[in-house]
């Protein structure tokens, strides 16, 4: 197991490689630290910590219901995988997925209505927070049963196979999925027929009320995964960097033939569970440990002290997401509910003979 | 609903749903050494619903078990420390999570009694939430138990008063067969009045919860309060509903229904499950084999729209059954 500390970001990030590796270890240079670049990895983090942080409030206000699951903490491993990934690339998702969506390219306006129930949402007000899909990004949802998208994606990544593309699927999860038969019967299935399939498992430490060491008896969930016989990788993430360069290897490894690779990510949800969530399970001072690691506040101190971010442009990054984030209510509050008359709408496809 | 029944007879305790499905694990938990809760997060975190909260602390982790996200095998684990001697109390989060675990479910604890001759004997009981009604869309919302009603060699129970809830398991517990039971979500903040003249229940009958003479409205679980709110409407118009609580889904308490449907020659079936192929249609075909004389309407079916249950409000409401569409399903029916 070795071990490579990124030099050029001053990172805490660490990687560590699980043997059987096919690929060498990321360099330890990656990308240049182009402040363009890592602006924009502060904008969608942004985007998606405020949209987060306003759904909130809307919750309050009874705007939007049902189960949400917020991101808030976890950012890092949206945005940074998302770097690796092509726009003709697949992600699949989680209930915890307003960061993927929005990492993702679907417009704020779109998840909001959707959490709104409204017409103009991106699954037309029958998902709700929980099942956001935006079939032209590629992005087959919001899935609310633990471990269920991952047979999906492995299937997404045997069509892309068989049909010669060079395409990823990417497939986000958790750490409480990873106990799921359904993990583990698609990292298997993955492996031996070679899937063009990255596996990011967000190790946030508790499935729910769970922590890791309650639903694990081996809590290396990379070695583990290397079991299958796939390069399997920790990075840390709660640092954006880390994260995108470590998902471009395994990402670039998977496009050029490597077999399906597995990614932990080590993150934290800084908020419970859910909206319902007491969140009686935590001590006080652990997540504040995490909070002291926030990959926002990381990546913004990092660029003021190379001198690529400054108090005007922080300020305008503020203005722009949280203009952004305004105008998606708006949209929101005034787009159409879905008629009721269209309540047995998409049961079966229009051209389908069944009902 | 209970207040009034209650009200008649007994000393009385107001509680809720939640807690005396509580009171009747902790009773369960203190008579029987061998009793056993298991689950996702029904330990620490006192269960996803609230259900076993401060059990952990009065049982300790090795009677109230937190489980790893893996429905096939703690369900299965459930199945065979039942076939050990002990008796688990099985909890799922909800009905459409135990997808995962309905092959140990059908292939084991329905059918090894049958398989091996009678040898093995399955006491495991099975909770889970079911339903719709709190915008939590199509992977939380459905109701399945009257799948689970298909299956030969399991008894399906449907608690909808605090007096079931608080007694139903210590019966469940009994039962040398496996047992599973429904928890409509909506009725876990439900508050009522535990009937003190009582301390078990039935399994095997339903219950008549409401009398009247004009129309016979059957219904279970979480329909039960919106059916009773129906009652009380249509009683304001003179229209008198006797409402039937089914209480298991298997077996069916034929007798106690088709008694009903003999008083008031008509039937009104209220089902949140899909209409076809749901125990709805189980009853109205035992209505129709065995009481087809007594009908003076064809039977009417107040069922959830054959959709996946989506997540906006106003199509959520237009999906379930409500009280205005059991009202109008009965003014046809007496029409
Ligand atoms: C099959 C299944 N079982 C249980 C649940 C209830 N549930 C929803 S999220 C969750 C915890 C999942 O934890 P993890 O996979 O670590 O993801 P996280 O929520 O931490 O992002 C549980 C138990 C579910 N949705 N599906
Ligand atoms: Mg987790």
């Amino acid at each position: 197991m070795s071990t490579t500390t990124r030099r050029s970001t001053g990172a805490t990030g660490t990687q560590r490689s699980v043997a059987p590796r096919k690929t060498p270890a990321p360099p330890t240079g990656g990308r240049g630290p182009g402040h363009e670049h890592e602006l924009e990895l502060l904008r969608q983090m942004l985007l998606i910590r405020r949209f987060e942080e306003r759904c909130v409030e809307l919750y309050s206000a009874a705007k939007i219901r049902g189960f949400v699951h917020l991101y808030i903490g976890e950012e890092a491993v949206a945005v940074g995988v998302g770097q690796a990934l092509r726009g003709d690339d697949a992600v699949v998702s989680t209930y915890r997925e307003h960061g993927h969506a929005l990492a993702r390219g679907v417009s704020a306006g779109a998840v909001m209505a959707e959490m709104f129930g409204k017409a103009t949402g991106c699954s037309r007000g029958r998902g709700g927070s929980m099942h956001l899909f935006d079939a032209g990004r590629r992005f087959y949802g919001g899935n609310a049963i633990v471990a269920g998208g991952l047979p999906l994606a492995a299937g997404l990544a045997l069509a892309d196979r068989m049909r010669g593309t060079e395409r990823v699927t990417c497939c986000f999860f958790g750490d409480g999925a990873y106990a799921e038969g359904e993990f583990h019967e698609t990292a298997n299935l993955a492996a031996l027929w070679q899937l063009p399939l990255l596996l990011v498992c967000e190790n946030n430490l508790y499935a729910m009320g769970t922590s890791l060491a309650r639903e694990h008896a081996q809590t290396n969930l990379a070695m583990r995964a290397a079991s299958y016989g796939m390069p399997a990788w920790t990075v840390d993430g709660m640092d954006v960097l880390a994260v995108e360069a470590t998902a471009r290897k395994a990402a670039d490894s998977v496009r050029s033939g490597g077999g399906p690779h597995f990614l932990e990510a080590r993150t934290y949800r800084f908020r419970a569970h859910s909206m319902y969530d007491p969140d009686r399970y935590r001590e006080k001072d652990e997540i504040a440990r995490w909070k002291a690691r926030d990959p926002l506040a990381g990546l913004e101190e990092r660029m003021r002290a190379e001198g690529g971010l400054d108090d005007l442009a922080n300020k305008r990054l503020e203005e722009d997401v949280s203009a952004e984030i305004d105008a998606a209510v708006r949209a929101a509050e005034a787009a159409p509910y879905e008629p009721v008359a269209d309540l047995l709408r998409f049961v079966t496809s229009p051209s389908g003979g069944a009902s | 609903m209970n207040a009034r029944r209650s009200a008649s007879g007994g000393s009385t305790a107001s509680t809720t749903y939640r807690e005396a499905l509580r009171d009747g694990l902790r009773e369960a938990l203190r008579t029987d050494d061998r009793v056993f809760l298991m689950g996702e997060d029904v330990g620490r975190y006192g269960g996803c619903f609230g259900v076993s909260l401060g059990l952990l602390e009065e049982f300790g982790p090795d009677r109230i078990r937190d489980t790893p996200l893996s429905e096939s095998a703690f369900v299965g684990a459930g199945i065979g420390a039942a076939l050990g001697g002990l008796r688990p109390v099985v909890e799922i989060m909800t009905v459409n999570f135990s997808l995962l675990a309905l092959d140990q479910i059908l292939n084991n604890a329905a059918t090894l009694l049958h398989m091996s001759g009678g040898q093995l004997s399955v006491p495991i009981v099975i909770r889970m939430t079911t339903g719709a009604g709190r915008q939590l869309a199509a992977q939380h919302s459905h109701s399945l138990e009257g799948w689970y009603a298909h299956i030969p060699g399991i008894r399906v129970l449907t608690p909808a008063t605090m007096d079931d809830a608080r007694h139903m398991l210590a019966a469940a517990l009994d039962d040398p067969d496996p047992v599973v039971m429904f928890e409509h979500g909506s009725l876990y903040n439900e508050e009522g009045v535990l009937d003190g003249t009582v301390d078990s229940v039935d399994l095997d009958s339903a219950a008549v919860r409401r009398l009247g003479t004009d129309v016979s409205v059957i219904t279970y679980g979480g329909s039960l309060p919106k059916a009773l709110a129906a009652a009380e409407t249509l009683a304001a118009d003179g229209i008198g509903a006797e409402v039937v609580d089914l209480r298991s889904l298997r077996p069916l308490d034929d007798a106690t229904v088709l008694a009903s449907v003999a008083r008031t020659h008509r039937a009104v079936i209220v089902d949140e499950a899909w209409r076809s192929g749901s125990i709805s249609a189980e009853v109205a075909a035992r209505i129709a084999e065995r009481s087809f004389y007594e009908l003076d309407a064809p039977v009417q079916r107040v069922c959830s729209q054959e959709v996946p249950i989506p997540y906006a409000r106003q199509l959520e409401e237009a999906a379930l059954p409500q009280p205005a569409s059991i009202v109008a399903a009965v003014r046809q029916a007496v029409a």
